[in-house]
């Protein structure tokens, strides 16, 4: 066994990740997305190829989230880190550090210190409370609650801040939520325990119980953060990929530099199949995909001097760009902008939970107010009154309740997660659960964007693609794109007749490439091949738009395409409600009115045409490819190619909410059960321990079985 | 009797000792990359970052 292979010097080394922490702050550390990293091999595979980097001081990579971050000498760029990294086999994109910063996980942390603090008092105030419990005599009862109150006083103050925080803000703004209960019960435990520890009247104390009420609500609060966290920095990372630099073309020759630093009248070069960072001006004839802003999705000729819009990709060659506005002030970024707002309004939407909390809280503090009026009354005992009315909140608790529905959404999430699809939204579950109509956007969802050809021989391929390079016509270019895996075949005497197509020689016949019977076809010298252009389906777009109605669910398309084109695909796919020609803001009032029927809708679009709609709508999914403005609208991001997410996302989405109801009805029997037994005052903190704990295993529990 | 004020801050001060590692561990990232410990163990060579400070 050589000395590293024994699990303990592996355990030393997180101190690389401290020697990269220690940099943290200087400009020289990067993070690099590994998506497709998966086990041990690939961790050593990548660190050893970056090891073997001059420019590379340290790499430490993190598998659960799929990056690897470096830290650089001064002087040196990613450059050489990803080129070597992708020679060696592994796909790495440069990610915008910018963009992912504020995620490193401070509230985890914390949330995760507090539980270790809690636990801790916790078992030592139990392993002290179980000798009081199996009747400890005079002394050392008292001792014991005073060993007792030292330990879980300092603790409660620091373990429980997140609970009474919350209560106050809630409290200020004349609302209630779950942590209100929560709050009030640990205080009133703890204050009520610090009064039988001085006054030593031989009662009950209560430290153990409110020290366990928070232990268990941190674990429950933790783990739902955890969850979220872990898609909340996957949606980050999406963003982060859209690197944020630009080749500025200057009189010295090429740099890169940050689209934020791109001014007006600035040149830049621009790729082809690039996305366009900013509004500018072309300078050069090309063609543009405008799909992502319009729907159209037909290529576009835009001449010399033409105006074009960030969002927008280049197609078919390089293109140089005089940029017209900052990239802070883009028709992208206005747009985006109006989305954020209008989000706003979404988060209205309250979740089962808060309504529970509404419902529950009145009624707890009711009993427990009820029971010590009546115990006062009846024995005029102030103290006995106060001790039932404390055990009264700390049995009726909502540990359960509190840990019910944060449990089931922890779980459903993270399983989502696993599955490839993130949602971004605490209420996004409740609300894909209510979904009863799917409305689907065609061009970049149902389809992929890209045109995309029939299988052809190669020779008629390179034939065509010949033809089609040598024309700037839209379909033409559509061509040259969907066959630019072919090579062309040599052609001469070529011309383009304008109405005919283009014609040339191919081995001394004459072969033309021009209007057809329907859409464009090849003349060969002794047949003819029709081209007609296809957008491909989407994987599983057949599939889902089945399974949703036999779900029973309503499916719509909407396009911003002519309604023949989007006609043929929605009889391919079986779909019966077709709007096609739609503008963008009548996508959202499509929505709306959708709403009015009374139908809860489920938008999936990418396009920034769809943002508009994807706010409006009850729940919103978008695809990973779509544009930022559309990701940051929508409650959910689809990873995966495949559009049978969307039917597996409603599926979890309905057991999640059948889960959380289950729960409720549990917290509900329980608290049933234990509410008389509180107000008779026949309550003791062991049995509040052992029911707390028990009815919180069993809401766990049954948020995790499959 | 008299043993338990021995005992009791003893315990207490090894629950204390645990919770200190506990906070340690936390503060120094352990739990950032679980699946990536775990994948760890399995490697059967010096972390490329160390070999040259041996």
């Amino acid at each position: 066994m050589t000395i590293a292979a024994c699990p303990g010097c592996v355990v030393a080394a997180p101190s690389a990740d401290a020697v990269a922490r220690s940099l943290t702050e200087s400009e020289a550390a990067l993070y690099l997305a590994l998506p497709q990293i998966r086990c041990a091999a690939c961790i050593a595979g990548v660190e050893r190829v970056l090891a073997k980097l001059p420019s590379i001081q340290a790499a430490r990579v993190n598998l659960g989230a799929k990056r690897v971050r470096i830290v650089l000498l001064p002087g040196h760029d990613a450059s050489a880190a990803l080129q070597a990294l992708n020679s060696a086999g592994f796909e790495a994109h440069e990610l915008d550090a910018a963009a992912l910063r504020p995620t490193s996980d401070d509230t985890g942390r914390r949330l995760l210190a507090r539980a270790a603090v809690a636990g801790f008092a916790m078992m030592n105030v139990m392993a002290v409370s179980v000798a009081v419990w199996s009747g400890a005599g005079d002394i050392t009862r008292e001792m014991f609650h005073w060993v007792s109150a030292a330990i879980a006083l300092p603790a409660l103050a620091f373990s429980a801040v997140p609970f009474f925080a919350s209560a106050a803000v809630a409290l200020r703004a004349g609302r209630m939520n779950m942590d209100v209960p929560i709050a009030l019960a640990i205080l009133l435990a703890a204050t009520t325990s610090l009064y039988e520890t001085f006054a030593a009247t031989g009662a009950h104390t209560w430290f153990d119980a409110a020290l366990s009420l928070t232990f268990f609500l941190l674990v429950g609060r933790y783990l739902e953060h955890r969850a979220r966290a872990t898609a909340r920095s996957a949606a980050a990372e999406l963003t982060a990929l859209e690197l944020p630099r630009a080749t500025r073309l200057t009189a010295a020759g090429r740099e890169t530099v940050d689209v934020a630093a791109l001014m007006p009248e600035d040149r830049i070069a621009l790729a082809a199949g690039a996305r366009i960072p900013v509004d500018g001006i072309a300078e050069a004839a090309a063609m543009v995909d405008r799909s992502a802003l319009t729907g159209e999705a037909e290529p576009i000729a835009i001449a010399s001097g033409d105006p074009v819009c960030a969002g927008e990709v280049i197609l078919g060659a390089p293109l140089t760009l005089r940029v017209a506005r900052r990239a802070e002030d883009s028709t992208l970024r206005r747009l985006a902008a109006l989305v954020e707002v209008a989000e706003t309004g979404k988060h209205r939407y309250s979740g089962i939970a808060d309504r529970a909390a509404r419902l529950y809280a009145p009624v707890v503090h009711g009993l427990a107010a009820l029971a010590f009026v009546v115990w006062w009354g009846l024995t005029g005992d102030l103290h006995h009154a106060v001790a039932v009315a404390t055990a009264t909140l700390i049995i009726t608790c909502p540990c359960a309740l509190a840990l019910a529905i944060p449990a089931v959404t922890a779980a459903m999430t993270g399983r989502l997660f696993r599955g490839g699809v993130l949602l971004k939204s605490p209420t996004a579950l409740e609300r894909l659960a209510e979904v009863d109509m799917v409305m689907f956007d065609k061009t970049g969802t149902l389809t992929e964007g890209l045109a995309q050809l029939p299988d052809l021989d190669p020779a008629p391929a390179s034939v065509a693609l010949g033809l089609a390079q040598a024309s700037d016509h839209p379909a033409s270019r559509a061509l040259a794109i969907a066959l630019a895996a072919h090579s062309p075949a040599a052609l001469s005497d070529l011309h383009e007749v304008p109405g005919e197509g283009v014609c040339g020689l191919w081995n001394g016949a004459p072969v033309r490439m021009g209007r057809g019977e329907d859409g464009p076809a090849l003349y060969l010298p002794n047949r003819c091949i029709p081209l007609p252009l296809y957008e491909r389906l989407r994987t599983g777009a057949v599939a889902v738009v089945e399974a949703l109605q036999g779900q029973g669910l309503e499916v719509a398309m909407v396009s911003g395409d002519t309604q023949a084109r989007a006609d043929a695909l929605a009889a391919r796919l079986g779909i019966a409600q077709v709007y096609a020609g739609v503008r963008p803001e009548d996508k959202a009032a499509l929505v709306h009115s959708m709403a009015e029927r009374g139908k809860r809708v489920l938008m999936v679009g990418d396009g920034l045409n769809d943002t508009a709609a994807l706010v409006a709508a009850h729940a919103s999914l978008a695809p990973a490819t779509a544009l930022d403005a559309a990701r940051v609208a929508s409650d959910g991001v689809m990873l995966r190619g495949d559009l049978c997410a969307v039917e597996e996302i409603l599926r979890l989405a309905r057991r999640a909410r059948s889960r959380i109801r289950q729960n409720l009805a549990l917290a509900a029997v329980y608290n049933a059960v234990a509410i008389p037994v509180a107000v008779l005052g026949f309550a003791t903190p062991l049995m509040a321990a052992v029911v707390m704990s028990s009815s919180s295993i069993f809401v766990v529990l049954n948020a995790v079985r499959r | 009797m008299n043993i338990l004020i021995v005992l009791i801050p003893v315990s207490v001060l090894l629950g204390a000792a645990g919770l200190a590692a506990c906070l340690w561990t936390l503060r120094a990232g352990q739990y950032e990359d679980l699946e990536g410990d775990a994948a760890r163990i399995l490697l059967d060579e010096e972390p490329a970052f160390f070999s040259d400070e041996g």
